[in-house]
């Protein structure tokens, strides 16, 4: 009954040790630093809020509303969490929303619960924070749109990063999966922005003190644009590159012995001529998925190097 | 109807019931590890894991097909991994073309897709039945025992004990909804999939509002009532003799498990 909004939680056995022990030892640094931060800011009364908080998070995944294609839109919630929370709390949040998943409805599994934190939590709250962090000062439809666009992107790194997880894994082929991955939560990426919007542009109009300046600005400070920039440049990067080119991808692995070789075979390669099959052959479609990754970022920094100056109160 | 969505726990007295939810919690994570290292085609370690499952379902009174029964709901998550199959390697089984492309299952990718889906598919009945003999309170205890920050169960704790009330008002708002959005006979209610976003957003914002108002209330009530910042339980965890012995049993026929694979 209780249907995941994304399928991007990994259960077990999908990874291998190795990759689902460096995921678990991120998330458990990541983690360290979020503990003590919220420790700071807000002391006692973290638990029992963040603890709502989870359950809010937790219950509004359950709120989904019909797109006429036959799937429905759901909420992950992770940048709308960081945005209402701080990056932190949000984090933190998120993990118990995850963890709670796989603990109790197995929802994912329990080694991979650490990739899973770091796709579904981590990532996303630092790609939703640093993006509003970058909007402070600015008006409420800037705000707004660098939220939605936030919203899209994180389940978008999430896709990636689990596709790449699987990969390194040796569970899945790394252009079918990546491509697949990205594809399917770029629909999905559209309901996440959607309801992350219309409920900021909610809260917005209700409860202004709630998302104002103040309570954003005290928790975190101008390196977040940074982290949430350099998110998005990894993602906006890998992903052309793994879909499009991945024989570079997989010998640059395969060389550094990362992925693990397979026995030689004079078979000929299944996917030797795999392109994104609307734009053809591989080189176009490498120099096309690069060059509207480069115009993406070059708009990204510029709207970077426009939000780290001070904004005019 | 809603209440006992969220409880996996079958009440009984069986022996693993009785059992230190620490050790119960060590032993589905080393069962999780050891099937995670076993190679491909280790049909017979496949078996003897299972039978461990099974002995295992026998041994908390809940029937030998509990986990069974349960244990399909991580196939859907087989699609991501369906590209396996075409990893090369081995003779080739078939060959089909789909999008333009020519894809070709290969024996080895056969033998990993399926080791994978089996392996997964042995795991996820550990944690159905983790959860199914231990109060979901005692759990989190027991994650505590383990050096989990107690930060995070606490908030698990929190999680746990608000979800009911949060799903309730959920329910609440889609009920509401419903009832607004009537429709013509013959027409589907409900205008562009924006507005429907919209609408979602809002009930969103309209739960984020009652559930931060009442963290307020729950907040004070806890402080009314001695909150010191640790919540403590009465029920204080202890391994006996039989933990111990039980435990080293199940590591000793789970790293058997790693022999056989070999």
């Amino acid at each position: 009954m209780l249907i995941s909004p994304t399928p991007l939680h990994i259960p077990e056995v999908y990874l291998s040790l190795p990759v689902a022990l460096v995921c678990w030892i991120i998330t458990a640094l990541t983690l360290s630093v979020a503990i003590r931060r919220t420790n700071q800011s807000l002391g006692e009364r973290q638990i029992p809020l963040m603890g709502i908080m989870a359950a809010f998070i937790f219950a509004a995944q359950m709120i989904n509303f019909p797109t006429g294609v036959g799937v429905s839109g759901h909420l992950l919630g992770g940048v709308l969490a960081a945005i209402l929370l701080g990056p932190w709390s949000a984090m933190l949040v998120m993990t118990a929303v995850i963890a709670v998943q796989g603990l109790l409805f197995q929802d994912g599994g329990l080694t991979s619960m650490g990739a899973n934190i770091l796709n579904m939590g981590l990532l996303t709250a630092a790609i939703g924070y640093g993006f509003y962090r970058a909007a402070l000062g600015r008006g409420r439809m800037t705000k707004l749109i660098f939220a939605g666009l936030a919203a899209w992107l994180s389940v978008e790194a999430g896709a990636l990063a689990t596709s790449l997880e699987l990969w390194l894994s040796g569970s899945a082929r790394l252009q079918v999966v990546t491509i697949a991955m990205l594809a399917v939560h770029a629909v999905i990426g559209l309901g996440e922005a959607a309801i992350t919007v219309a409920a900021l542009g909610f809260l917005m109009r209700t409860r202004p003190d709630l998302v104002d300046e103040s309570s954003a600005s005290t928790q975190g400070g101008r390196g977040w644009i940074v982290a949430g920039l350099l998110v998005t440049v990894a993602t906006l990067f890998l992903a052309p590159f793994a879909s499009a080119n991945p024989d570079g991808l997989e010998r640059v692995a395969l060389d550094l012995g990362i992925v693990p070789a397979h026995p030689a075979t004079n078979l000929p390669a299944p996917l030797a001529n795999y392109a994104i099959p609307a734009l053809g052959n591989t080189p176009i479609s490498t120099v096309v998925a690069g060059a509207i990754g480069l115009v993406i970022v070059t708009i990204l920094i510029i709207l970077a190097g426009r939000a780290l100056r001070k904004p005019q109160s | 109807m809603h209440s006992n969505l969220f409880d996996r726990y079958h009440d009984k007295q069986s022996f693993l019931h009785h059992l230190d939810p620490r050790v119960k919690v060590v032993l589905t994570v080393a069962f999780i590890v050891s099937n995670v290292l076993l190679t491909d085609g280790a049909w017979l370690a496949f078996a003897c894991a299972w039978s461990l499952i099974l002995i295992a379902n026998l041994l908390s009174q809940l029937g030998w097909s509990f986990t069974l029964r349960r244990s399909f709901i991580a196939l859907p998550f087989a699609l991501a991994a369906l590209s396996s199959l075409f990893e090369p390697g081995g003779p080739a089984l078939s060959s089909f073309m789909f999008l333009g492309a020519k894809f070709t299952i290969t024996y080895f990718g056969l033998l990993r897709f399926s080791s994978i889906l089996i392996r997964s598919w042995l795991s996820v009945q550990a944690a159905i039945l983790l959860v199914a003999v231990t109060p979901f309170p005692d759990l989190l205890h027991a994650l505590e025992h383990l050096r989990v920050p107690k930060i995070i169960t606490t908030i698990i704790a929190f999680l746990y004990r608000y979800l009911f009330v949060l799903t309730d008002e959920v329910l609440r708002l889609m009920r509401a909804r419903q009832a607004r959005s009537a429709a013509a006979p013959g027409q589907r209610s409900g205008g562009s999939v924006m507005w429907r976003a919209n609408v979602t957003g809002n009930m969103v914002g309209q739960l984020f509002l009652r559930s931060y108002e009442r963290s307020d209330r729950i907040y004070n009530a806890m402080l009314a009532r001695g909150y010191a910042g640790q919540i403590r339980t009465l029920h204080a965890h202890t391994l006996t003799r039989r933990d111990w012995w039980f435990g080293a049993l199940a590591i000793a026929l789970i790293l058997s498990l790693q022999l056989i694979g070999r």
